[in-house]
């Protein structure tokens, strides 16, 4: 263990987490004081104060530190999740402004609650050992559990809530008793010492414990339930549908990201030297993940519902490029959570415009002749499907072909393959939606006009989703540092 | 320049009354189609004087280079290619003129026009290209043109039959043409003509290995060629399109049945003679296949009742002649014969057409009779083509058919005395069945009813016109051509300048002048039998028809059902594919492609999501339970593996 290290309470690399801790504490304290107001008020601030931090990131410098007693370490693979998670965090408050008002649970703590759901993401990304692994992640996971039953007066809400709730328990010890299995049988929590170790257990040719490997499996559950991946996604359709669909989108997107990213770092950081052994499980996930996201897909009929299978489908196959285990492994499922963010905000900000006199609705009926009423609205959501199916050029192509790729220059050729054959399978719902809203005979409009951040969100990732094509450099680059720098072992 | 004047005009005509017709009206699609046509015949005539001299290449633009393969747009000027350019630019003018007259009344004129002009365009392509890729583009391009005008009305159905007839029959001659194609390019490595026609002698006698046989090389690729020249030049085999293509608008029988397209299989062999005259199987095999068609198609003309398609069943058989012709190793008689038969058969193909247009659109013989002196100008007209074709002497058939077979006596070829026999007695044939085919349509009594009678009219002049023209033509074309077939002093000096080539041995153009005086007379005699027989069949005693019928029944009701080809074909071919698609169908596309396929596919896909959906059952503990189990398996697994 590194015990000569002075503890120095040094937070200039965590400076962006106290930012939005401080900013989170402020707010609620606004927040209580002006009850009456509701979220309207607050969530634009919360919404810059996202934002400014995500801006704090972008311009600072990437070099990586690691602070707080080792536990914590910042560099250009955090700077780039947190990036995405916490635009995904601001975008999903845009969303849901008008849900809120519309469903009369216009809350303060809504806000609040996904400021501090950011800041356990951002605390999972910077985790340089199990401890900061496991508060960040709970951190996120009570923040969620709360809105995931924010509107507690309908049974579905709660009913959402209290399932994640018991089943995020059962995941989180699972994680805890894989954390003590590696501790137990290697003796340090800290990442870094972790790497250190086996790569000299690796270079006198010692297996690793059957121990720690079990621990490690169990790790990679707890982990696979945050981020919904077969067989750990039993959750998902039951808690999408329930919860607010703002809720549902947040939950679609950054958490996603954070828990991948938090497996990426935990997979290649510490256990980099055992690739070849945990790759079967990863491969196992992925496949899982794949064809069960395109077969269950097909039989819904609830909009919400699908895009849970959706979002597991697509968990699998950001899971292939972490199976190759290479630079371009790591750096084609960045970009694919970044296109996959984009793509899912844009969807559920076309669902939560689906609003026929006054109430919610989601089923995929409820679209039928759209591109006759609302024409853009039905462009926007058609290239979020072609996009989901991954039909070029949109940017959900570029997602996919990246991952493969990765899977083919690493010899995981049936992966790959598997992988194109359940896009085949997958394409069929998303293309039936397009058939629906193109072909099928118009039914009663949708009520309009659509609050400002809804349109803004869907457009914003629509352009994103078809101009990715014509710009991709930035985050190319952006994501090859990134997956660069949790390469290089610091 | 010139040169691609002529050839590119009748495109921009085909294009501008093609695309814009809508815009510029019947009579503009007429006035500018016949403008660029008049333009590209002027050219032609000019184009003559060009005859004698050596090849000439006009670059227009490569067109493909991939490594060694390269293939030009490129015009090659030469003796050949005038006197094809001629022909072609020439009868498609008069046709265009006749056109507008004939076709005044039909709703789709500019469409017509446009054909007309795009097939010129193609059929100039073709005789004019400097290497295959060039001729063939040439050569499908006038099939597609030749499909389109034969479906040209195409609410008939059987226009539509004849025309996927025409299209198909000559695809399975087109698949010969590309293999030969492509083994002339294995072998030489090149397309272009010159460089082709340059090292044939070295590659003679070499060998091919065909499903095991080893051939020779030449005689493999003449064989190819011919193949190809077969379907489009209707020899026996690949001739039952030809008389259903009657079923286009007569003109349109005119220029491409008659005059023109039918006869580019002869210049394809005309213009591949530096090969043909190394390869002497493929040459027997020619000249047997030109014999057989020339008798063939003859005896079938000899009972037929629509009068185009007795004409048809004469080009068929003339075409013969110009086969076995370049068989006994006369292309230079072939080409002749094809020169003269354009103007005659194009002048009987319009005759034919104004008879029609004057009975009210009336084909068949046995209901016409008595009209000549109603149609005078077209009566007189239809006998300079009739003797023309039948070889009368002074008329152009009598130059060109004698000097074939005369060449067939002389010849040394396996079958010149097979191709000479059957030529005279096809010449007999020849002449009885014009003869009777101007008896019974303008002599006689009036088997008409009194409607159609009272209605007989002759053509307007915009009709006629281009039918003196081309009278001449039958009348001067032999006196004209006759330098074609004549011997020249010394290489530099003759009419074709090299432009076809004949062997060392090959001395038939110099022999055909010193046979025996009875083959040169013979031709005449079998003309004068001919048409004295058909005289008395049809005219002195109107009753021997139907007593000699019936005399031979069975062989008269072969030739009527001419030769029984196409229910031959029928039942071989179209049956069996018939039978066969029918079983790929149901058993191979229903029943295993589409059972396992797609529909299976899809059955079972949606057999997997339903039972996946059912496991989501709502229940928490079937969710924790399946995450248990998850782990333990995975922790399984490797406990199971591990080392």
């Amino acid at each position: 263990m590194d015990t000569a290290s002075p503890v120095v309470l040094n937070l200039s690399s965590a400076l962006p987490e106290v930012v939005l801790f401080l900013s989170g504490l402020v707010l609620l304290v606004v927040g209580a004081l002006r009850e009456g107001e509701g979220a309207k008020g607050l969530s634009p601030f919360a919404v810059l104060v996202l934002l400014v931090v995500a801006a704090m990131i972008l311009g600072g410098g990437q070099t990586a530190m690691v602070s707080l007693g080792g536990h914590f370490i910042f560099d250009g693979f955090a700077a780039f999740t947190k990036v995405v998670i916490l635009v995904a965090a601001a975008l999903s408050l845009l969303l849901a402004r008008d849900y809120l008002i519309d469903e009369k649970v216009d809350r303060f703590e809504f806000p609040l609650l996904v400021l501090f759901a950011a800041l356990g993401m951002c605390m999972m990304v910077s985790a340089n050992s199990f401890i900061a692994l496991y508060m960040g992640l709970e951190l996120q996971s009570l923040a969620i559990y709360v809105l995931a039953a924010f509107q507690r007066d309908t049974l579905r809400s709660s009913e959402a809530g209290l399932k994640y709730f018991v089943l995020g328990s059962l995941a989180s010890g699972m994680l805890l008793y894989g954390c003590s299995l590696v501790y137990g049988f290697t003796g340090t929590l800290r990442f870094d010492t972790l790497a250190a170790g086996f790569a000299i257990q690796g270079e006198r040719g010692i297996d690793l414990q059957i121990g720690a490997l079990v621990g490690l499996t169990f790790v990679a559950a707890g982990l696979a339930f945050k981020m919904a991946a077969v067989p750990f996604h039993m959750w998902t359709p039951d808690v999408y549908e329930g919860a607010p669909t703002p809720v549902t989108a947040f939950m679609a997107s950054a958490p996603k990201v954070a828990a991948i990213a938090l497996t990426l770092r935990v997979l290649m950081q510490p256990f980099g030297e055992w690739t070849d052994e945990w790759r079967q499980i990863v491969v196992f996930i992925s496949v899982a993940s794949m064809i069960l996201g395109a077969f269950a897909a097909i039989g819904q009929t609830n909009f919400k519902r699908l895009m849970a299978y959706s979002g597991i489908g697509h968990v699998g196959y950001a899971l292939i490029g972490l199976a190759a285990g290479t630079a371009g492994g790591i750096y084609g499922v960045l970009i694919y959570l970044v296109i996959y963010v984009a793509m899912t905000l844009g969807t559920f900000a076309c669902i939560m415009m689906m609003r026929r006199g006054g109430r919610y609705v989601e089923t995929i009926g409820d679209l039928s002749g759209l591109s006759t009423r609302q024409p853009m609205m039905a462009l926007a959501l058609a290239v979020f499907m072609f996009s989901l199916a991954g039909i070029p050029p949109l940017a959900g192509f570029f997602g996919k072909l990246y991952v493969f790729m990765a899977a083919v220059d690493a010899g995981l050729v049936p992966l790959a393959v598997i992988g194109v054959v359940t896009s085949v399978v997958g394409a069929y719902y998303y293309l039936r939606i397009v058939k629906v809203m193109y072909f099928d005979e118009p039914t009663e409009a949708f009520d309009g006009p659509n609050g400002l951040g809804l349109r803004l969100v869907a457009a914003g990732t629509a352009v994103f989703t078809v101009a990715f094509i014509l710009l991709p450099g930035p985050f190319l680059n952006a994501a090859q540092n990134a997956a660069a720098a949790l390469m290089t072992t610091p | 320049m010139l040169h691609v004047l002529l050839v590119f005009s009748p495109l921009i005509g085909a294009v501008v009354a093609g695309f814009f017709g809508r815009a510029i009206g019947d009579r503009g699609a007429q006035t500018v189609t016949c403008g660029l046509m008049a333009l590209s015949a002027l050219c032609a005539v000019i184009g003559l004087g060009y005859v004698g001299g050596p090849a000439m290449k006009v670059e227009i633009v490569r067109w493909i280079q991939v490594g060694s393969f390269e293939a030009d747009w490129a015009l090659r000027v030469d003796s050949l290619s005038c006197v094809m350019m001629f022909v072609v630019s020439f009868c498609s003018f008069l046709i265009h003129v006749y056109s507008v007259g004939y076709m005044s009344h039909d709703p789709s004129v500019p469409r017509f026009m446009s054909y007309l002009s795009l097939f010129t365009f193609a059929m100039l392509m073709l005789v004019t290209s400097d290497n295959l890729i060039q001729l063939f583009f040439g050569w499908e391009g006038v099939g597609v043109a030749s499909y389109l005008l034969i479906g040209f009305w195409y609410t008939r159905p059987s226009a539509c039959a004849a025309a996927m007839k025409a299209f198909i029959v000559n695809r399975v001659g087109d698949f010969g043409l590309m293999l030969g194609i492509a083994g002339v390019y294995l072998v030489f490595d090149t397309v272009q003509y010159d460089q082709i026609f340059a090292m044939i002698p070295q590659a003679a006698g070499g060998r091919i290995v065909v499903w095991g046989f080893p051939l020779d090389t030449l005689d493999v690729l003449g064989f190819l060629l011919f193949v190809g020249a077969m379907g489009k030049s209707a020899q026996i085999g690949l001739h039952t399109w030809l008389p259903d293509a009657m079923e286009g608008p007569t003109p349109v029988s005119a220029l491409i049945h008659a005059a023109t397209m039918v006869t580019a299989g002869v210049f394809l062999v005309a213009r591949f003679s530096p090969l043909y005259e190394h390869a002497p199987t493929a040459l027997a095999f020619v000249a047997f296949i030109g014999a057989t068609t020339a008798i063939f198609a003859a005896t079938i003309g000899l009972t037929q009742f629509d009068i185009k398609r007795v004409i048809a069943y004469s080009t068929c058989s003339q075409l013969g002649y110009m086969f076995f012709a370049c068989g006994v190793g006369a292309y230079q008689a072939a080409i002749f014969h094809l020169f003269t038969h354009a103007f005659f058969k194009a002048l009987l193909f319009l005759g034919a057409g104004s008879v029609i247009h004057a009975m009210s659109d009336e084909q068949d013989m046995r209901r016409m009779g008595g009209i000549w002196n109603k149609i005078p100008y077209t009566y007189v007209l239809m006998w300079i083509g009739t003797l023309a074709l039948i070889g009368f002497p002074g008329f152009a058939g009598y130059f060109s058919k004698d000097a074939i077979l005369e060449a067939a006596w002389a010849s040394h070829n396996p079958f010149h005395l097979y191709a000479f026999w059957m030529g005279l007695l096809a010449a007999i044939l020849t002449a009885f069945y014009s003869g009777r085919l101007i008896w019974l349509t303008f002599h006689g009594t009036p088997r008409a009813d009194r409607e159609t009678m009272h209605h007989v009219h002759e053509s307007p002049w915009i009709m006629l016109a281009p039918l003196f023209v081309l009278a001449a033509g039958a009348i001067l074309a032999g006196w004209l051509g006759t330098g074609m077939v004549e011997v020249a002093e010394e290489e530099g000096a003759s009419f074709w300048h090299g432009a076809i080539y004949t062997g060392e041995g090959n001395h038939v153009l110099h022999d055909l002048h010193g046979v025996p005086f009875f083959v040169s007379f013979a031709p005449f005699v079998a003309m004068a039998i001919g048409l004295g027989l058909s005289y008395l069949f049809y005219m002195a005693r109107p009753d021997l028809p139907g007593r000699v019928a019936g005399a031979v029944r069975p062989l008269y009701r072969f030739l009527y059902n001419k030769w029984y080809f196409d229910e031959l074909y029928d039942f071989l071919f179209v049956r069996s594919a018939k039978w066969l698609g029918f079983g790929l169908w149901k058993a191979g596309d229903q029943g295993v492609i589409d059972r396992f396929g797609p529909d299976g596919l899809a059955a079972s896909t949606q057999f997997a999501t339903k039972r996946i959906v059912r496991l989501q059952s709502g229940y928490l503990y079937h969710y924790a339970f399946a995450m248990l189990i998850g782990v333990a398996g995975l922790v399984t697994w490797y406990m199971l593996t591990a080392p």
